[in-house]
């Protein structure tokens, strides 16, 4: 019986293990199903698409059908899974059944929304896809007054986009400072003092309860009883690994669907990677993890079971105004922030008492040390 | 000796696209380095991540 992989979804985690595969192995049918259009774009170049003076459709990379063409895959586009049977090995989906020998889940996240009230709740917007993008920059006219919600890693990357395309743009937060717990204080603190003399407006310890809509755009309340206004109004306050189809199927779930070191679910020939999938505990919603679980996945589904390894892999934050690079120390890691503020940046190490190295922020000028300092860090897995 | 193809390698962050054909002079990198031999200490020109974010592509 010929081998049939089905892949949900055709993210970068759905469309890199197809890739990886197919460079294993010719043979094996491929079938990646996705609720979107099919086509393959990078999710990261959303967030600085205003500075790359690219339009939403410039940034669609290959066509599905020509995606198909490259994997010697059947994609099915706009098609929803709305159920995984692992007693019959097969899903369930809004065009039939369909039959799997192993299946990937590579469904993603769906944005965190506030509970928020009034009138124009409805209208705030969120990107988490190309079709998104699209509906933010429809929406959004020249010289439009945005609002944030949230000063994370997305949040901080559209604001600044946004100002290079002279957008006046402010950030609501109930944190005290921006990226989290990616940056100890002094780090945080050069971080917002950049993206501020860039134009962010940056409004810390509050967030928006009610949202209306008004004659002039909408009118927004904080939790401590301000008004703002603003034109539009992006939400980014987070993601929540897409886990609901895994559940329902009795799959292991926990904050992500939980898998072991080889991207593989509580049921056998059901594997998981990406945004949805928790990794030996570890939510790491990246680029480099996902491309390091593809490759190790690839390679069992071609019949070389293999473990993903993840080396250090700092992220850098896209924002022009204060280059950034983080690689945040494992939770519960023991340890403490050691923060040098040098000449145009901040150098944050996180250490252990032996002094190893465990995590690092590297700031402005900092940034350019990234690779020494990386070469110091442990392997994350 | 037969000439091997040269080959794309595209930044999955931003899409910047390596072209062994014409390198990366700016930074180094004469015209026909191939991917293989660029340094690891190599950065994306447009957006300063490191080669592992880059795939081979087909365009
Ligand atoms: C604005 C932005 C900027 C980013 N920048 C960076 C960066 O600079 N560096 C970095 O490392 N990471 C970055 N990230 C994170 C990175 O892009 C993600 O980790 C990665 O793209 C997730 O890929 P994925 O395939 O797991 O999920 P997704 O891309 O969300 O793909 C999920 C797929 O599943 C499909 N799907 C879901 N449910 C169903 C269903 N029921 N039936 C059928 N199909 C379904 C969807 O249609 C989609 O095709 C950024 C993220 C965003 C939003
Ligand atoms: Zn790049």
């Amino acid at each position: 019986m010929t081998q049939s992989v089905v892949i949900l979804g055709s993210g970068q985690a759905g469309v890199s293990v197809a890739r990886e595969l197919r460079k294993l192995n010719t043979d094996i049918e491929l079938t990646i199903i996705s609720t979107d259009d099919g086509g393959f774009y990078a999710k990261p170049t959303l967030s600085n698409a205003l500075a790359a003076g690219k339009a939403p459709t410039q940034l669609l990379l290959s066509s599905a059908d020509k995606l198909a063409e490259q994997l010697k895959a059947r994609i099915l586009a706009h098609t929803t899974v709305t159920a995984i049977d692992t007693q019959a090995k097969q899903i369930h989906t809004s065009i039939g059944p369909i039959s799997y020998s192993a299946l990937v889940l590579a469904n993603g996240a769906q944005p965190i929304r506030l509970p928020l009230t009034g009138s124009g709740a409805a209208d705030v917007l969120s990107v988490n896809n190309l079709d998104d993008y699209a509906i933010f920059r429809n929406t959004l006219q020249p010289g439009m007054h945005v609002a944030i919600l949230g000063a994370g890693l997305i949040g901080c990357e559209f604001a600044n986009d946004l100002r290079i395309a002279e957008h006046p743009v402010s950030v609501f937060d109930l944190a005290p400072q921006p990226l989290g717990r990616l940056l100890p204080p002094q780090a945080a603190s050069f971080f917002a003092e950049k993206l501020n003399t860039a134009g962010v407006q940056f409004h810390f310890g509050t967030s928006i309860t009610n949202v209306d809509s008004t004659a002039e755009g909408y009118a927004l309340t904080t939790t401590d009883g301000q008004q703002f206004k603003a034109d539009l109004v992006l939400s980014a306050i987070g993601l929540k690994p897409a886990t609901e189809l895994a559940a329902a199927a009795g799959l292991k779930t926990h904050r992500g669907i939980v898998v072991d070191r080889h991207l593989q679910t509580s049921v056998a020939d059901v594997y998981a990677l990406g945004d949805c999938a928790e990794v030996e505990g570890l939510v790491l919603p990246y680029i480099l993890p996902i491309m390091n679980a593809a490759r190790a996945l690839a390679k069992t589904l071609a019949g070389d079971v293999t473990a993903v390894s993840y080396p250090a892999m700092p992220v850098v934050v896209k924002t022009p105004a204060c280059p950034t690079v983080v690689s945040p120390p494992a939770i519960g890691a023991g340890g403490s922030w050691q923060e040098e503020v040098i000449e145009g940046g901040v150098r944050a190490l996180y250490k252990a008492a032996d002094g190893s190295l465990l995590g690092c922020a590297l700031l402005g000028e900092a940034s350019k040390e990234r690779q020494s300092i990386a070469a110091q860090l442990p392997a994350v897995l | 000796m037969a000439e091997r193809e040269f080959k794309l390698w595209r930044c999955l962050i931003c899409s910047y696209v390596y072209d062994e054909a014409l390198g990366d002079p700016e930074h180094g990198l004469p015209p026909g380095t191939r991917w293989e031999d660029v340094p690891r200490s190599w950065i994306c020109p447009d957006c300063d991540v490191g080669k592992d974010e880059f795939e081979m592509v087909e365009i």
